[in-house]
């Protein structure tokens, strides 16, 4: 067999981030949350859901990628028209996004850098749906390069999404369902599960170490039980294989390196 | 019965500076983007800019047609940020409201039913609030919360493209999602909707598509044919986007980098030149649909 790649590692740990026993609508953002949401399903949470990345809803994840008769057939609808209403301000959903910047407290950017509102250095996408699903539904987040560009030192540049800022909470505003869940990166595994919702290690990724992955991140990290990130079984392996038939998740990191690598 | 029937260029000619413009449509998904062409071959200007943006609103920014940008994202999806409109930013050229997604259609929902503004969560603790002026409102009940009020997104004109309509304003809509075109409608003071087919009488021809009529003809201004409008966004079922195109448009953001260099391509003299220049009305309409 050969050995999986740390790509894959990272849709197993965020396949985990997705667990629930909830009828949720799973969102995963790019190939490796996208294979996770659907790993997800196939495996341990069978009633998540999830759309055709247009308007209907599908009970069999669609592959990446697949045309024709390799589509799942549509089993509902859950058009734009609805997101709103049906998805993200009920609360069912979880969504794993890679935000540009995110800070210690969970806050994250995709908005735009640098400069001011009216002219920013940087413009990006806008904050997109990131300040609802912050406030209505739990989120995780994959990060495929962890550094300190992306784990800033301060808040972010622009707050896109509400993380756990004691700051930037209003006394009788209802922030009960904010809700972190995980960020898996390419070298570990971190939760929301410190001191006041601090960021903390959960597992490294075979051959990192705690302190690696301190120097590339701009704020202090709290330290979980800092076990192995599990590899995927052949089993798994698998499935990831029918659900990224053509290889995607082969190009998210860079020179696409084996989970079992030695710290770089 | 009005017929309300009438040109492209006559309904651009019903709009005037600074209004506030309502576009449909979703990212690069079914975008009245020959209304918007007409627009550009206007001497229109100061324009308020309401959109879920795509090229629409990049070529707008990129012509100098745009006061104010009322926005959650502007983005070709495959080309994620829209180059035009980044330029336009990155330069300090317009005014912002930047709102969640969610906020956006709320809006528009609050300008529908003609009150000020509707109370959400969405927005506590992120920077729209401060940055957008957007003021906040408590419970007038016994829970007291604090909510922001999004205020309503009233619009002069609303711009919509869809599949079907006739010459009363009944029209229809055969892609799987309205988006929320139908609210960009009920904001506006006057509504106008190209469309890839016109027919006389709807119940003549089409009466068993009449569920897939997304909104009441009476919110319905002005219609007029223009097939292959929506290019080079999609229009589903009929055509997909064309990502050769938008990869055109998109690399000519970076060279020459100058709008007027290449606004004759990407607007034309007319819309016959414009389709003609992408392999005409026969070759956009037969555009595969992209998959995910």
């Amino acid at each position: 067999m050969t050995q999986p790649s740390l790509a894959e590692l990272c849709i197993l740990a965020c396949s985990e981030a997705f667990r629930t026993d909830r009828e949720i609508v799973a969102t995963g953002i790019g190939p490796v949350p996208r294979i996770a949401a659907g790993l997800a399903k196939l495996t341990h949470s069978p009633g998540l859901m999830m759309t055709d990345g247009e308007a209907f809803l599908v009970e069999q994840p669609v592959p990446i990628g697949a045309t024709g008769a390799d589509r799942p057939q549509p089993a509902g609808y859950l058009p734009f028209s609805q997101f709103f209403d049906a998805a993200v301000w009920s609360g069912r959903r979880h969504a794993m996004v890679t935000p540009t910047q995110i800070d210690r407290f969970g806050q994250t950017n995709l908005s735009a850098l640098g400069g001011t509102h009216r002219q920013p250095k940087i413009q990006m996408l806008g904050v997109r749906g990131f300040p609802g699903n912050s406030i209505y539904h739990p989120n995780s987040m994959f990060v495929p390069v962890h550094s300190t560009r992306v784990f800033v030192e301060g808040e972010v540049d622009m707050v896109s999404s509400a993380g756990y800022n004691p700051a930037r909470r209003r006394p009788n505003g209802n922030y009960s369902g904010v809700d972190l869940r995980q960020i898996i990166t390419n070298l570990c595994v971190m939760d929301f599960g410190g001191t006041d919702h601090a960021i903390r290690v959960v597992s490294l990724h075979p051959g990192v170490t705690f302190d690696a992955v301190q120097a590339a991140t701009g704020f202090e990290l709290q330290k979980g039980d800092l076990t192995e990130t599990p590899l995927p079984d052949a089993e798994t392996l698998a499935i990831i294989d029918r659900l990224d038939p053509k290889g995607a998740r082969a190009r998210v990191l860079k020179d696409n390196p084996p989970a079992g690598r030695s710290a770089a | 019965m009005i017929d309300k029937r009438m040109s492209a260029a006559a309904i651009v000619g019903q709009l005037q500076n600074g209004m506030t413009l309502g576009i449909g449509g979703w990212g690069p998904r079914r975008k009245p983007m020959a209304l918007v062409r007409e627009i550009l071959r206007s001497d229109l200007s100061d324009l308020t800019i309401v959109a879920y943006g795509g090229a629409d609103v990049g070529m707008l920014c990129a012509a100098g047609k745009v006061k104010k940008l009322v926005f959650a994202f502007v983005s070709l999806d495959a080309i994620p940020l829209e180059p035009w409109f980044r330029k336009a930013r990155e330069a300090g050229e317009i005014e912002v409201l930047e709102l969640d997604e969610g906020m956006f259609q709320w809006g528009l929902k609050a300008a529908a039913f003609g009150v000020p503004f509707l109370p959400t969560r969405v927005g506590l603790g992120t920077d729209l609030a401060e940055l957008g002026g957007l003021r906040y409102v408590t419970s007038p009940y016994d829970d007291g919360e604090e909510l922001i009020a999004v205020p309503a997104l009233k619009l002069d004109a609303a711009l919509l493209h869809v599949n079907r309509s006739d010459w009363r304003g009944n029209v229809q809509l055969l892609g799987p999602d309205p988006y929320y075109d139908e609210w960009f409608a009920r904001a506006a003071d006057r509504c106008f909707v190209s469309c890839e087919q016109l027919v006389d009488r709807m119940e003549d021809h089409f009466p068993d598509d009449a569920q897939r009529s997304i909104l009441q003809r009476a919110f319905v201004t002005g219609v007029t044919e223009l097939p292959g409008g929506a290019h080079p966004s999609s229009m589903p079922p009929a055509y997909g986007w064309d990502m050769k195109a938008l990869g055109e448009y998109a690399a000519a953001a970076k060279d020459p980098g100058d709008w007027s260099a290449v606004a004759s391509r990407f607007v034309g003299k007319d819309e016959a030149t414009y389709l003609a220049g992408f392999g005409g009305t026969e070759a956009v309409t037969a555009l595969p649909q992209t998959v995910f």
